[in-house]
């Protein structure tokens, strides 16, 4: 516990008697003085949001119920009714009030009730002090727990995404709830609360170690927000929480977040189109059906009927309402470390989905859009979430409606690697439909019956960094698979397809809304297809970086020329020079070894010269570096 | 069957001609006879183990016994005579499982290529699934005590998609060993992200 720096959130830890923590994360690269690899604690009015809000309501209940009772035993004089009724409840008997009266027991009530306040309170006020985070080089570690400690630790070369919540009480106070996003069910860090300043901040820390950008590129962007601490740190806690508030309700009311000078939202989506949206779907059909029922039922006498779907009604203009609320505010942008999803109007999340973690992404149309233009745009994605949550929709709707430009250009962030003419070919062939010169491999005529109205759709196209799907007339729909994520491939043959010589066609992705299938597709095609996207993925798989993405950029240069790097990584005092050997042993800065040590990832920097000059091209060329293990 | 690790084949045709000396491997996939079937040009399956069929055929057999006898209990004694129809069809039903139980067991393979894994099954509803070795999350090996008794285990094929359901039963104690340590080694010198 001594180990553990004392105040807390916003505060720069006054300066521990050892040193960095073993695993720190370069200096360079954190801009928040909570990401520096020592243990913090939460926002201290973490408690009270996270159960101190229901205790202090409980209390006003059971005040609110005494409040007669009260008035009358210490001034009687104001509630003149109560005392008949108190003599009617001394007859009922058994109130325990009238027994602690009546046994003049007032101090040992007092005593009891405020042992049971102070429990209480040092509950909440222990499980503070033992909840503690760290963000080192590697990874971000919570613990909690007073008897049972739980312990949890990601790797940051796994993170799925981030997302910042602001829950409306939370939001009044400033305060936000930060959620490293991880593989697997269940498996996310939950760091809540945080000073939204703090949030922002330790959230960018996050990403950008995640993203293992090399020291030489994070130094402008880490310098900037390095500064700033002591603006974050605002002179009085109390005077600050009321400017907060206010601050906070001025922000309900004018937009959203501004978050640090980031870029504008691609997508607008007015408000009238989204009520429109939601106005034009098929759970409204059902709703008009239902209520069309009803009257002609009523209007027959069986008002019973009356009873049993107006609370249906009721629920469906509820759920209604959420999911338009939910969705204001919308807002997509692209940022260095990923796509950055904003929406909600009281609620607001704000998430960032680094590159590469999109599994698969489904641009779709009902016929009720169709006269208006509209698309939907679904991802899977690794949300950390079990199925059954319920929240979990909410992180895989990316764009609730738009315009197929709008479309455009969520993908355009979703997928940037693909190439422009690709990218017309989608909006125009796939989700369009076909066109003359149809780019996809259709039905073949001898199975047009299998798919009687959409034949002429339903096809796939496969491209050395993409599959696409497109199926469906009614609903249209367009799956983009790409190959860096496929699980694996399946082909499906029943007996009438084998009658028809096609075969459905399946891939595997994370679980998820998408489901990326093909019915009766030409047999002889989809071997080739089968042969085609194994091959396909393994490349594109082993090709792929982004679970380090800003290396990225990084292991670009190597390629050209080893030497530059290495010279660029270690400092001006270095005279640059044409191979690694030279500039390592010679400069001996520790910026530069370090770096250069990140990318070989090994001790080989140390072990001599020709070591580093062999396992540098090694990194460039595109093989799997170790740090993936 | 032999303990071996040469069992364990690799896509390579001429070192994989099955070992004479053991009956370790169904020889011959039973395949649709349509010519519209689906099949991989080249590279060699392999199949499980006889005693898979065994196996089921036990277990099957034994539950078909139980669900018989309790019908007709139920029935003639009891005189329940509603106990007919869902005794009847369970009855149907394992029939006709256990009927087509050896044809099934015979159309189970895998292919070791060079960078997936190919695994197929089912002749009138035929599948064929391709795992990249480098997706593989975890390699389970469960075996029962019916299966401990006859030496055989079922190997699955974990990824990071539900869907992807390679379960490859009936596999020799052995193979499942020495294919778990091979899919496991090749995976990790193509490990990929997610």
């Amino acid at each position: 516990m001594s180990s553990i720096p004392e105040p807390v959130d916003g505060a720069i830890p006054p300066d521990s008697s050892d040193a960095a923590a073993p695993g720190a994360p370069p200096p360079q690269l954190v801009g928040s003085p909570l990401s520096d690899g020592e243990w913090h604690r939460l926002h201290p009015l973490t408690p009270l949001l996270r159960g101190g809000l229901f205790l202090l309501v409980i209390i006003g209940v059971v005040l609110a119920n005494l409040r007669d009772r009260l008035l009358y035993i210490f001034l009687p004089w104001l509630a003149p009714g109560v005392g008949e009724e108190v003599v009617e409840w001394e007859q009922v008997g058994g109130d325990p009030i009238d027994f602690i009266i009546a046994n003049n027991l007032y101090v040992l009530a007092g005593v009891a009730v405020l042992a049971v306040l102070i429990v209480l309170v040092t509950v909440f006020y222990t499980s503070w002090r033992f909840h503690t985070f760290r963000i080192t080089g590697d990874d971000v570690e919570v613990r909690s727990g007073i008897l049972f400690r739980t312990q949890r630790r990601a790797p940051l070369d796994r993170v799925q995404g981030v997302n910042l919540t602001r829950p409306m009480i939370a939001r009044l106070l400033g305060m936000a709830k930060l959620e490293v996003v991880g593989a697997g069910t269940d498996a996310n860090v939950k760091l809540e609360y945080l000073s939204t300043a703090n949030a922002e901040a330790v959230r960018a820390d996050i990403l950008r170690l995640a993203s293992g950008r090399r020291i030489e590129m994070a130094g402008p962007a880490a310098r900037g927000p390095a500064s700033t601490p002591g603006a974050v740190r605002a002179p009085g806690r109390v005077a600050t929480l009321g400017q907060t508030v206010g601050r906070e309700i001025t922000g309900l009311i004018e937009g959203p977040e501004t978050p640090v000078a980031e870029a504008e939202s691609v997508v607008n989506i007015p408000v009238g189109r989204l009520v429109a949206s939601h106005v034009l779907s098929a759970s409204t059909l059902a709703l008009l059906v239902a209520v069309v029922a009803i009257v002609i039922g009523v209007s027959q006498g069986v008002t019973w009927l009356l009873l049993g779907f107006v609370p249906a009604i009721i629920g469906f203009g509820a759920y209604w309402v959420r999911s338009i609320v939910r969705s204001l505010r919308y807002s997509i942008a692209p940022t260095p470390d990923g796509v950055r999803i904003t929406f909600g109007l009281f609620t607001t999340i704000t998430e960032i989905v680094p590159p590469g973690r999109v599994h698969a992404v489904e641009v779709s149309q009902g016929i009720f859009w169709r006269p208006a233009g509209w698309w939907t745009i679904r991802i899977n994605r690794l949300t950390g979430r079990s199925a059954a949550d319920s929240s979990t929709d909410q992180f895989t709707t990316v764009l609730p409606v738009g315009t197929a430009a709008d479309v455009d250009r969520v993908l355009r962030l979703l997928q940037p690697s693909l190439p422009d003419e690709e990218r017309d070919l989608i909006v125009q062939q796939g989700m369009l439909g076909p066109t003359p010169d149809d780019a996809f491999t259709n039905t073949p005529r001898r199975a047009r019956w299998i798919r009687p109205l959409s034949y002429w759709r339903n096809g796939f196209r496969f491209t050395d960094e993409v599959l696409l799907m497109r199926r469906g007339v009614v609903w249209r729909k367009l799956v983009i698979l790409p190959l860096a994520r496929l699980q694996s491939f399946a082909l499906h043959q029943g007996p009438l397809d084998r009658a028809s010589r096609v075969t459905n066609v399946r891939a595997h992705v994370v679980t998820g809304p998408v489901s990326p299938f093909l019915a009766a597709v030409d047999r002889d095609t989809a071997l080739a297809l089968f042969d085609d996207v194994a091959r396909g993925s393994v490349r594109a798989a082993l090709a792929d970086r982004t679970h380090r993405w800003a290396q990225d950029e990084a292991e670009a240069k190597p390629a050209e020329g080893a030497g530059d790097v290495a010279a660029a990584d270690a400092g001006d005092d270095v005279i640059a020079s044409p191979t690694v050997e030279a500039s390592v042993p010679g400069g001996d800065v520790v910026s530069g070894a370090s770096a250069v040590e990140a990318s070989v990832s090994g001790g080989d920097v140390v072990s001599g010269a020709p070591t580093v000059e062999a396992s540098v091209p090694v990194t460039a060329s595109g093989e799997p570096g170790e740090d993936r293990g | 069957m032999t303990n071996s690790p040469e069992q364990i084949p690799d896509s390579n045709p001429a070192s994989t001609t099955t070992d004479p000396t053991s009956a370790a491997e169904f020889e011959g996939l039973v395949e649709p006879r349509s010519e519209n079937r689906l099949a991989l040009a080249g590279g060699v399956w392999h199949q499980i183990s006889p005693k898979y069929v065994t196996v089921q055929l036990i277990s099957t057999g034994s539950f078909l016994a139980v669900v018989v006898a309790a019908t007709l209990v139920l029935t003639l004694l009891m005189h329940q005579l509603w106990a007919w129809i869902p005794g009847g069809i369970m009855t149907v039903i394992l029939a006709w499982t256990l009927a087509i139980l050896p044809r099934q067991a015979r159309a189970i393979g895998y292919q070791l290529r060079d960078d997936d894994l190919v695994f197929r099954r089912g002749i009138l509803w035929q599948r064929f699934v391709a795992v990249p070795y480098g997706r593989m999350q975890l390699i389970d090996i469960t075996h029962g005590p019916l299966d401990r008794g006859f030496g055989i285990a079922q190997l699955k094929f974990v990824t990071a998609a539900a869907a992807t359901g390679v379960v490859i039963p009936g596999l020799a104690q052995s193979t499942a060993e020495t294919l778990r340590d091979h899919l496991v080694e090749v995976a990790e010198s193509r490990r990929t992200g997610l």
